[in-house]
């Protein structure tokens, strides 16, 4: 039980898929223009990975190395599927907003990183704890930086009006450059804050 | 052929829509592969190459394949599948014509399975609902912006490695803001094609 729980919080924080491994960048910059879309996105790939964590757990003693790759990429890609057709019939607005980024799970790297580097050689409950964290701290992330832009960029938060009428919103921050420029700044604040001493005199070969 | 619907296609995919700096397609290869000139434009020529052929291969399993079949639900699972597929035959070509490409390239190819530029242009392709030309044209004019993108950053990357630079904002911080300010110029774009 204890591990399962190390499991668990080793994705939220210790390793955050964004803040700390730097993965899955695409969906990142792209859909957080405001908190409510990262919360979607979030939660859209937690499912993904939670489902594809434990079928491939589940099925690591049938599927030879070899092929592992491509039955992965099709696990996935049914979950995938799963989610963008529930989005579809529930929550259209949503699946507008979040367009070609929903198919796209796909291909985040978050999720073939679980499957190859955890879900093939741990048991099942274990993986659905890992695929639990990293969806949590991916969705985290999302919300974090979502937030950020959202408040500067457009003065609200979740679609809540912050300031009144008299804010002059940064409009950058909603547009692309602000993406990368809010995510760079946010990562190096992190680094910075979590930073312990002995860090510095470690050699760090950057990413 | 309407060329002239060609060429607004090509200016929007190299710059107006440019696949990294404004649809945030393709960011790890661009924050992974960039810290040379020479291996970022080996990376680009592998991607246009795949993404042209991957916009025809799945140009005809969407109206070949998945439509008269009533699978359209298939779509995310086939199209991986089909890019999949294709990066493997590509390295075997490569491999069997042109060892010296295969050599430049090497481990970069197996990577672009999991570009989402490539699954993304097949994507845009169908939600435009171009045509089998428009489909290919899209395909290397998103490239070529990705290959555009991506060496100009690993320029500037390259010149980063002599400035000092905050302990905390080394690596990925410091090449997220850079690619802001790069985005920011390739804003000024915008106004090309509306």
């Amino acid at each position: 039980m204890k591990g399962v729980i190390k499991d668990f919080i080793n994705g939220l924080w210790n390793e955050n898929p964004i803040f700390r491994l730097v993965v899955g960048m695409c969906p990142t910059l792209a859909v957080t223009t405001n908190a409510i879309n990262g919360v979607a996105m979030g939660l859209a790939a937690s499912f993904v990975l939670v489902g594809s964590n434990a079928m491939i757990s589940a099925m690591r003693n049938f599927i030879s190395p070899k092929i592992r790759m491509p039955a992965f990429v099709v696990v996935i890609a049914s979950f995938v599927t799963i989610v963008g057709m529930v989005m579809k019939a529930f929550l259209p607005e949503l699946d507008r907003a979040l367009g070609i980024f929903i198919p796209l799970i796909v291909v985040n790297c978050i999720i073939m990183a679980r499957a190859e580097a955890f879900a093939s050689k741990q048991p099942v409950v274990n993986s659905i704890a890992d695929g639990l964290g990293m969806g949590l701290g991916f969705t985290l992330a999302l919300v974090i930086l979502g937030s950020i832009r959202e408040i500067l960029g457009n003065g609200s938060i979740f679609g809540i009006n912050l300031f009144g009428a008299s804010y002059e919103p940064a409009l950058l921050l909603i547009m692309p450059p602000g993406a990368f420029m809010a995510l760079g700044l946010l990562i190096g604040l992190i680094n910075y804050l979590t930073r312990k001493p002995k860090d510095n005199e470690e050699k760090e070969g950057s990413h | 052929m309407d060329a002239g619907r060609l060429f607004y296609i090509v200016v929007s995919g190299v710059l107006v829509n440019n696949f990294i700096m404004s649809r945030f397609l393709g960011i790890c290869p661009f924050l992974g592969v960039s810290k040379r000139v020479e291996t970022a434009l080996s990376m680009g020529i592998a991607v246009t190459f795949v993404m042209g052929m991957a916009s025809v291969v799945t140009y005809v399993v969407q109206y070949a394949l998945l439509e008269p079949l009533g699978l359209e639900y298939l779509q995310t699972i086939a199209y991986i599948l089909v890019i999949a597929t294709l990066v493997q035959f590509v390295e075997m070509v490569i491999q069997k014509t042109s060892p010296t490409l295969y050599q430049a390239l090497g481990i970069y190819l197996p990577l672009i399975t999991t570009n989402c530029a490539v699954l993304g242009v097949t994507l845009l392709n169908m939600q435009y609902q171009y045509n089998l030309l428009e489909s290919l044209v899209n395909g290397i004019a998103g490239a070529l912006g990705f290959t555009l993108a991506i060496v100009l950053f690993a320029a500037i990357r390259e010149q980063m490695d002599f400035a000092p630079i905050p302990e905390s904002m080394k690596g990925f911080p410091i090449a997220l803001v850079s690619a802001g300010l790069m985005s920011l110029a390739f804003l000024g774009f915008q106004g090309l094609v509306k």
